[in-house]
């Protein structure tokens, strides 16, 4: 079941250090892209389908293609590190066990889209990881591979590391390019039609560690070896990880396409203290919760997730045993979005903070009915209202969490 | 007129960093944490300081220190410790690790030791999950937490 495309390193000792990197295959693919046409990169990127593996899964070689015609103007390549989704851990572990692996994807990225200038926001709190990067992009410099000419090249290159500074909203691509410019952090108002991202007025990509770690290996091997893993609609392979109430916590990478169950028994090794599994959040806090009696069909895809109410968001699970009182991770959960919504837009600024007083309300057993209701009614409210998808994501918590144990929340109220 | 400066290491950071972006108001965030690098905190002195060095003004500044947490408004103790609180660290035991802090130092969450020493701070998803429960002690992670790791950190804390 487990397969080593972006992992194949991590296992190796000292795979963080340029040397061993490049002795095990890092940067081969600088040897052939600038022979090729960039357009040529775009296309394939294109044809192997791979998805936005930050949490959204949108089509990344559409994204890139939304980069060309912009052919006299200042380009960038902004990676997003900002990993704080509740549940997600992927991208510190590229970070930390391959750092190369990613500035060799952001060099055929911006080879391939035309950019010449990339910065990686990563999140404060990430502050080992922000010196390792820095430490890999210096070795990166040291032998040519960054700055003027890289390989002889007319193709130049400066990737610079910025660091956040506690902003869960960052992670939104919008937001981060206002954090980026130096601003509070408050997504934009999105375009009518598809267009590139703006860093100062340039156009620019926003993408994600992990799927721009994931290019070398469709520039090194063809888009139809990518596509020979994972589904027809998610092809590939992504970084699956758990946390909470499982024997073996961890990022484990696997072809999207396999069986939810089998991936938390076989590879999770079941649950902590043989317990029986009660919910899964499949991708991240934000995904609506599943209990453990649905989960039998579902494979680890984008299609699958959807089908099941859910979504495949980060693909970092949140695991929870039978003791689990569902309410109180509610509340636990309210409280992180209560703190992190960015006070933009009135739904979501007033209407988090009201759900989480009511749920509070509700666990200390003060409560009626009626303010379950008003708990739905609050989250019908924040959906579909606000600038961007922070609140209705809160809205998906609160209703899926209510509507798959109602029982655990009518039980506390009068 | 307290008159804070960047120390001559941290000029040349920042002289550094001007040359990586197409504008200098990127710089706020990176002077920020300048300023919190070589104070431990950040003043409004320091704000005004910078407000002049990126020509902003220095509500700009102050609107971006006050919206991200990280920034500390007032000086913390010595060693300062975030605890994450979310799900999958509550889910392994982050409350047991919280009470033994708490009973260990005497402080609450947002407090600070009489003696300067410690500060408390329970943070949001620290990003740990698979290591749950997590803390960072000042920006340095410690993870797989338990009661009796706990103890032997803080002690063995000058």
């Amino acid at each position: 079941m487990l397969v080593k495309i972006e992992s194949k390193n991590f296992d190796i000792k000292n795979s963080h250090k340029i040397d061993t990197a490049i002795a095990n295959g890092r940067y081969k693919t600088l040897d052939k892209i600038f022979d090729l046409k960039p357009e040529s990169i775009v296309d394939e990127v294109d044809k192997s389908g791979l998805r936005g593996k930050g949490g959204g899964g949108a089509p990344a070689g559409k994204k890139w293609k939304l980069m060309q015609g912009f052919e006299e103007r200042q380009k960038y390549l902004i990676i997003n590190a900002d990993e704080s989704e509740p549940g997600t851990f992927k991208d510190r572990q590229i970070m930390q066990y391959d750092p190369h692996l990613l500035i060799e994807g952001m060099i055929d990225t911006c080879y391939a889209i035309g950019a010449t200038k990339a910065y990686i926001y990563i999140r404060g709190e990430y502050f080992f990881w922000y010196n390792r990067l820095n430490e890999a992009i210096d070795e990166a410099y040291e032998k040519g591979f960054l700055g003027n000419n890289i390989k002889k090249s007319n193709f130049c290159l400066d990737i610079t590391v910025h660091r956040g500074a506690g902003a869960y909203i960052c992670g939104e691509k919008s937001a981060l390019l206002e954090s980026l410019e130096g601003k509070r952090g408050h997504p934009r108002l999105k375009p009518h039609k598809k267009e590139p991202e703006w860093f100062f007025g340039e156009p620019a990509l926003v993408n994600n560690v992990e799927t721009i770690s994931s290019v070398p290996f469709i520039v090194d091997k063809g888009y139809e070896a990518y596509r020979s893993y994972g589904t027809q609609k998610s092809p590939g392979t992504m970084l699956f990880g758990m946390s909470g109430h499982i024997n073996n916590p961890g990022i484990y990478e696997v072809p999207y396409g396999v069986s939810m169950k089998e991936y938390i028994q076989k590879i999770g090794g079941g649950i902590l203290n043989g317990k029986k599994l009660k919910a899964v959040i499949p991708g991240g806090s934000s995904c609506p919760i599943l209990r453990g009696d649905e989960i039998d069909d579902i494979t680890l895809d984008y299609e699958s997730l959807k089908e099941h109410g859910s979504s495949l968001g980060t693909g970092g699970m949140i695991i929870m045993d039978e003791n689990v009182f569902i309410p109180e991770i509610t509340k636990n959960l309210l409280e992180f979005y209560h703190h992190e919504s960015c006070g933009q837009c009135t739904p979501c600024r007033e209407g988090v903070g009201w759900s989480d007083r009511l749920l509070y309300k509700i666990l200390s057993g003060n409560a009626t009915k009626k303010d379950i209701d008003t708990i739905l009614d609050i989250a019908d409210l924040m959906n579909g209202k606000t600038i961007c998808v922070f609140a209705p994501a809160v809205s998906a918590v609160l209703v899926s969490h209510i509507k798959k144990f109602p029982d655990e929340f009518y039980s506390l109220v009068k | 007129m307290s008159g804070f400066c960047f120390n001559e290491e941290n000029s040349k950071k920042f002289e550094k960093l001007k040359k990586r972006y197409p504008d200098i108001k990127s710089l706020t965030l990176p002077g920020l944490w300048l300023i919190q690098e070589q104070e431990g905190w950040i003043s409004l002195e320091a704000m005004k300081y910078l407000a002049k060095k990126l020509d902003l003004s220095e509500a700009d500044i102050y609107s971006v220190a006050t919206f991200y947490t990280m920034f500390k408004l007032e000086p913390k103790g010595k060693y300062h410790i975030c605890l994450c609180k979310t799900a999958s660290c509550k889910l392994r035991g982050s409350q047991k690790i919280l009470q033994k802090i708490e009973k260990k130092l005497g402080i609450k969450p947002g407090e600070t030791t009489p003696d300067g020493k410690f500060s408390l701070e329970e943070v949001e998803c620290l990003g740990a999950c698979g290591n749950a429960p997590a803390m960072s002690l000042n920006d340095i992670y410690h993870e797989n937490l338990t009661v009796d790791k706990i103890e032997n950190i803080l002690d063995g804390l000058e």
